[in-house]
């Protein structure tokens, strides 16, 4: 079982010698800091925890919301981080936060070209590909070719921003909303909100028809 | 001369790899062992940037995106003098000890 034991728990079965060199030093470094009470078996389960909890969702519920409420995006767009707590996600890890709203001749893309800066409590962990030396080199160089990859052609005149994320400054793109999607529910167009399409580099999904 | 990490717009790039692995127990462990140091005011972000940053080059691209993560954590607290690198060593040898020969 893959997930037998939580990141909080002692490893008791072995045979864990398969691990690396780097890995045996993390369970390392966490019975020292346990033992040395740095910090408890709990805080590490329960941070454990809050991450699995955070995903995409909670970036496609302000972007919903944004699309059917001028006013809600309006707020959004000018404290993000107060909308985000008056919504129940707690984003007051980030520093500065910021909404970048796409539109029909200017669009956003979000990387991070020294690491992998994200705004996680909105978007959960960043997938693998963000984190990637591919993207993180192409992202600012070649970002139509990199929205090509994702099956995405961008007209000549679109204008591209790319946003290199840092310590302490994270951006959510709020795409364009689908056309014929007018009737539908906040809950509905939810669905339609990808995560790829909040980094920026793809557009939301579009309306199914009935 | 531009540090490894610092690769934006480097040329000798490929195709973007969508493909997504499952994490590992251990990478969920590095992933929350980070956080929490950053909760409890052990470390800030962009001192464990600092400290993946200045890795050699050659360990920045050979190691998984965790091992970096690992590594770095590691550098702080040992700067910081929570622990030291002989103690993490030790742990080590320890844990082997209990996990048994594979």
């Amino acid at each position: 079982m893959a997930h037998e034991h939580g990141p909080g728990e002692e490893h008791e079965a072995g045979p864990r010698h398969e691990l690396s060199h780097w890995a045996k030093r993390a369970y390392a470094m966490r019975a020292l800091l346990i033992e040395k009470g740095v910090v408890t078996e709990e805080d590490i389960r329960q941070q454990a925890e809050l991450t699995e909890s955070r995903t995409p969702a909670n970036g496609a519920r302000l972007v919903a919301l944004a699309w059917t409420e001028p006013e809600f995006k309006a707020r959004l767009v000018a404290d993000p981080k107060k909308v985000c707590a008056e919504m129940g996600i707690d984003a007051t890890t980030l520093n500065e936060f910021v909404i970048l709203e796409n539109t029909d001749r200017v669009r956003h893309m979000v990387v991070c070209t020294l690491c992998s800066c994200y705004p996680r409590p909105i978007l959960g962990r960043p997938p693998d590909w963000y984190k990637s030396f591919n993207y993180r080199k192409r992202a600012v160089n070649d970002p139509r070719g990199v929205m090509r990859e994702f099956g995405l052609e961008l007209p000549d005149e679109v204008e591209v921003r790319v946003h290199d994320s840092t310590a302490d400054m994270r951006y959510l793109v709020i795409p364009a909303r689908p056309a014929g999607t007018e009737d539908l529910s906040v809950e509905e167009l939810e669905k339609l909100v990808t995560r790829d399409s909040m980094i920026g580099v793809m557009d939301a999904l579009p309306a199914v028809p009935e | 001369m531009r540090s490894t990490h610092d690769m934006g717009g480097d040329p000798e790039a490929g195709p973007i790899d969508r493909s997504q692995h499952q994490l590992d127990d251990w990478e969920i462990l590095a992933d929350a062992l980070n956080q929490v140091a950053g909760v409890k005011g052990i470390k800030r972000t962009d001192e464990t940037r600092r400290a993946r940053e200045e890795m050699d080059s050659k360990a920045y691209l050979s190691l998984s995106y965790y091992e970096r993560w690992i590594a770095s954590l590691e550098t702080i607290l040992v700067e910081k003098g929570f622990m030291t690198r002989e103690e993490i060593d030790r742990k080590v040898a320890e844990l082997e000890e209990k996990w048994g020969e594979p």
